[in-house]
């Protein structure tokens, strides 16, 4: 698309004046915007901001919540050729420091009184910051400090100058070209300083364009905004294909509101991490469980029926006068009212991204007949590389290459990719930029993966994690150590997983119980335990253990790529992996290195084939002191499986 | 950050109650000024609660007199109380447990709602104008105290420390150039009583009002209060900033007992 954001906004202006473009609810009302409301305020704040000294190609933070005037002000940055730089409204103050030094940023605006607490505590840090502008002025009254100003007093200082001088803001908004750089999105790097990734509105509406062609999307969609604005999804969706599409987006009242916001709004178009759908499956099953007998019992049946005929249907394919009947007889009982809960009646098309999302949660929303989909793409792509296609979902693959999207597979296993989506380049940081973009024009993932036999594209792990076993029966096989761990940690009753095997002749693995739902099954059972640890060494539930080891052993029997990546043996741990004990990082992710070394003599035990070993682990509680566990870990083969042969 | 301090708004003037023959305030004298928040603390049974009543017209005490803006009454009457604009919040929670956050905040418009029930019912004219007039304050006031979300809850339903934000809330809605409130951060966990004062400051700071309040947690009240009272057995032992009665002897003496 050979054009920018301002242009588009603008247009939409033209074209649909009194439709609305934004809506956020505020004293329990829907308060709606149209484009010409919109497009008069961001003139008005481009305008101020220019008086304020705002210069093209200038970098300027935006920290906050989705709310309509801090899209504007995104807005009426491009309009004058500067550049927006969303950061995570939730993070602390100092990790602000380093975006705000590395882009000589000047300017900020920011949603309310929280966030300019946390720049004026950095502010002695970084020099160049002179201007905060802030969206709500609660709590701000009496703050005096230089340089802070309500977004109001800029808006309408830039409306009166707008009057003197009306043909200012069309002019700039003409001298922006389509190649200008339109946003930059910090990239939180596991190591180092985080990394600005820098777009183009080419590069942003291409692949928005790219994925709303690809479900025709069109300016009758509804859409949500909760998630951080900063995070490139949250702004694909709400902003790059709001302007392209020229859809309605939707603010929540508050951060605690979304659910009720969304049952209100019923949105047409959806968009969530994996983690979402589950928080919303766990909320629908505890009040399920305290339901009635009778209301508990139809669901069940009903549950039954739609895991039954419900995804089959989803995917187009017949099911039958009977299963029609069935399950059409359910959808009026059970399937519609719960959607309706969720807010997902109207939900044409709902995607998931960014995590493995586990078979099971990822059919009951395509059982009860919501459209959800998967897709893959990162920050770097501008998001849309491959997307599922309707009647095509499934849980293990995220979709075939989109329009625009050239794709393939390294010799290392390594997907690389090519489109009009990626990258300019990181901001400042020519060494990182000629890592994953190379001079023939492709972009490297560091994702490990392969295009199926039905086209679509399976991730595995992350290309720096992929082993190969050697020695052994299975001597060379590919190991993806993530991959397996999700497989066990998709049983309700695993919590975490480390999984090893690289350079070693089988993949043995250590496992958490999830205290919450083992203890559960435990009593529901009359079994009797005096606490985590006791409870994960009973007898009981090693064998509930073994059962999902070998299921996920079959199932990795059927891959041809991973077969050899079976599991041969595993221990229960004595202790739950903790990020203050430094197993886990901060995002919940295992420590595989790290818990080596610390478990060093369970590791040993597990390929040595000792039946038993003792460990004597110490640990930090929350209030900070330290005290020690011990136990003796009992150790447990498994039955792994001839691999399937394939008829292909 | 500094707020002015206006001139004496509640001036309690000798007061001295008595039950049979307990007595439960002797000879109490204090002001409150304008737009700040005054604290009374005091040991339990110290008459803390009682000296609330008593400017609020709940008890009549048998000596003093009071004297709101200017006018002096030897007995506070409850309803004339909130008509002068004096609100409060209780420590056991008034609240009405089957009903929805909203319509519990909407009784506090009560006093201001012009039309009669009749019109009221049926929801006529000028009825309706007003009701739709009151349910944006209302809102407001639940935009300010961030409860969005239980909005159509049955107050019953809701945890302890929500509950208390509702009663702040039902208190707010009468627009109170005086709040009372008594204990408000009893029985709440840390994060609900750093809430609770992040809202006390922003009732005093946002909307100006005069906010006393009686509270056993020490370190909350010398935090967020500009003067303090203190009370023990039904007289008054200190009075001043609280830095002043954190260095009272007699303070100390009652809160952490004397060496015999």
């Amino acid at each position: 698309m050979n054009t920018t954001f301002p242009r588009l906004l603008l247009e939409h202006a033209a074209r649909r004046p009194l439709a609305t473009a934004l809506r956020e609810k505020e004293y329990g009302i829907w308060q709606s915007l149209t484009w010409q409301a919109l497009a008069e305020m961001v003139k008005g704040l481009a305008c101020g901001l220019h008086q304020a000294g705002l210069q093209r190609g200038e970098h300027v933070i935006v920290v906050g919540a989705n709310r309509p005037r801090l899209y504007a002000s995104m807005l009426a940055v491009q309009s004058l050729g500067a550049i927006p730089v969303p950061l995570y409204q939730d993070a602390v103050a100092t990790e602000y420091v380093f975006p705000i030094n590395n882009a000589d940023v000047r300017f900020a605006v920011v949603e309310n009184q929280e966030q300019v607490d946390k720049l004026l505590e950095i502010r002695p840090d970084c020099e160049k910051l002179a201007h905060i502008f802030f969206d709500d002025p609660r709590g701000l009254r009496n703050y005096q400090q230089v340089g802070l100003a309500s977004l109001s007093d800029l808006q309408d200082k830039g409306q009166q100058f707008a009057k003197q001088t009306p043909t200012f803001f069309d002019k700039e908004v003409a001298i922006n070209q389509a190649d200008d750089v339109a946003a930059m999105f910090f990239t939180s790097g596991t190591t180092g300083n985080p990394k600005g990734v820098v777009h183009t509105h080419r590069s942003l509406l291409d692949r928005a364009k790219a994925g709303a062609d690809f479900d025709h999307l069109s300016e009758k969609e509804e859409v949500l905004a909760y998630m951080p604005p900063a995070w490139i999804g949250q702004n694909i969706f709400s902003y790059a294909q709001w302007l392209c599409c020229g859809y309605v987006v939707n603010c929540p009242e508050s951060v605690a509101t979304v659910n009720i916001d969304l049952k209100e709004i019923g949105p047409t178009y959806y968009f969530a991490p994996p983690r979402v759908f589950e928080g919303m499956l766990t909320t629908v099953m505890i009040r399920m469980e305290d339901a009635s007998a009778p209301k508990r019992g139809l669901f069940s049946y009903f549950m039954d029926i739609a895991r039954r005929y419900g995804p089959a249907r989803m995917d187009g394919q017949s099911i039958g006068l009977w299963g029609q009947l069935i399950y059409g007889l359910g959808n009026v009982l059970i399937y519609g009212p719960l959607r309706n809960n969720l807010g997902f009646s109207r939900v044409r098309v709902a995607y998931t991204a960014g995590e493995a999302i586990g078979p099971d949660l990822f059919n009951f929303y395509r059982a009860i007949g919501i459209n959800l989909k998967q897709l893959y793409g990162s920050t770097e792509t501008a998001v849309f590389v491959c997307l599922q296609p309707d009647n095509q979902a499934r849980a293990d693959t995220v979709g075939v290459p989109c329009a625009g999207v050239e794709i393939k597979v390294s010799a290392q296993g390594e997907v690389l990719v090519k489109s009009a989506g990626l990258l300019k380049g990181y901001y400042k940081n020519p060494e990182a930029t000629a890592e994953v973009l190379t001079a023939d024009g492709w972009y490297h993932t560091n994702d490990a993966g392969f295009i199926d036999s039905h086209g679509h594209l399976k991730i595995i792990d992350r290309v720096k994690d992929v082993g190969r076993i050697q020695g052994g029966a299975s001597d060379g096989a590919m190991f993806a150590p993530k991959y397996v761990e999700n497989k066990l940690k998709f049983f309700p009753h695993i919590k975490e997983v480390v999984a090893y095997g690289d350079g070693r002749d089988k993949v043995c693995v250590m496992l958490n119980i999830d205290f919450e739902a083992v203890g559960n099954w435990a009593e529901r059972r009359n079994l009797g335990y005096a606490g985590y640890t006791d409870l994960a060494q009973k007898s009981e539930v090693y064998q509930l253990m073994l059962e999902c080891v070998e299921k996920v052993n079959a199932d990795l029997a059927a891959d041809a790529l991973l077969a050899g990546s079976q599991i041969s043996r595993f221990l229960v741990l004595h202790k739950e992996l903790d990020a203050d004990d430094g197993e886990l990082t901060r995002t919940n992710k295992v420590r595989r290195g790290f818990i080596a070394d610390k478990y060093a003599v369970l590791v040993d035990a597990l390929y040595q084939g000792l039946a038993e070993q003792f460990i004597e682990t110490a640990v930090k509680f929350e209030d900070g002191r330290t005290g020690s566990v011990s136990a003796h870990l009992r150790l447990m083969d498994a039955r792994t499986f001839a691999p399937v042969e394939h008829a292909a | 950050m500094s707020k002015v301090i206006g001139d004496v708004i509640l001036d309690v003037h000798n007061i001295s109650l008595n039950f049979g023959g307990v007595k439960a305030l002797s000879d109490i004298s204090f002001n409150v000024r304008e737009h700040e928040i005054r604290a009374i603390i005091g040991p339990n049974g110290a008459g803390k609660s009682s000296m609330l009543n008593c400017i609020n017209g709940v008890y009549t005490p048998q000596q003093g007199n009071i004297t709101f803006r200017g006018q002096t009454f030897s007995h506070m009457d409850s309803h004339q109380v909130a008509v002068m604009g004096v609100a409060r919040t209780f420590q056991n929670l008034a609240l009405f447990k089957g009903m929805s956050v909203l319509d519990n905040i909407m009784t506090g418009r009560n006093l201001r709602m012009k039309s009669n029930l009749l019109l009221q019912a049926i929801r006529f004219g000028p009825a309706e104008r007003e009701e739709i007039e009151h349910r944006r304050k209302v809102e407001e006031i639940i935009d300010f105290l961030e409860i969005q979300p239980y909005r159509k809850t049955p107050v019953g339903q809701l945890p302890y420390g929500l509950q208390k934000r509702v009663d702040l809330g039902r208190a707010l809605a009468l627009e109170p150039q005086v709040l009372l409130l008594d204990e408000p951060m009893a029985g709440m966990n840390v994060e609900e009583k750093q809430d609770m004062c992040r809202f006390i400051l922003d009732v005093n700071d946002e909307f100006g009002t005069t906010v006393v309040l009686i509270e056993h947690d020490m370190g909350v009240v010398m935090d967020i209060s500009d003067r303090v009272v203190v009370l023990d057995y039904g007289k008054k032992i200190g009075d001043g900033t609280p830095d002043e009665v954190r260095k009272n002897p007699e303070v100390i003496s009652a809160y952490l007992g004397t060496g015999h």
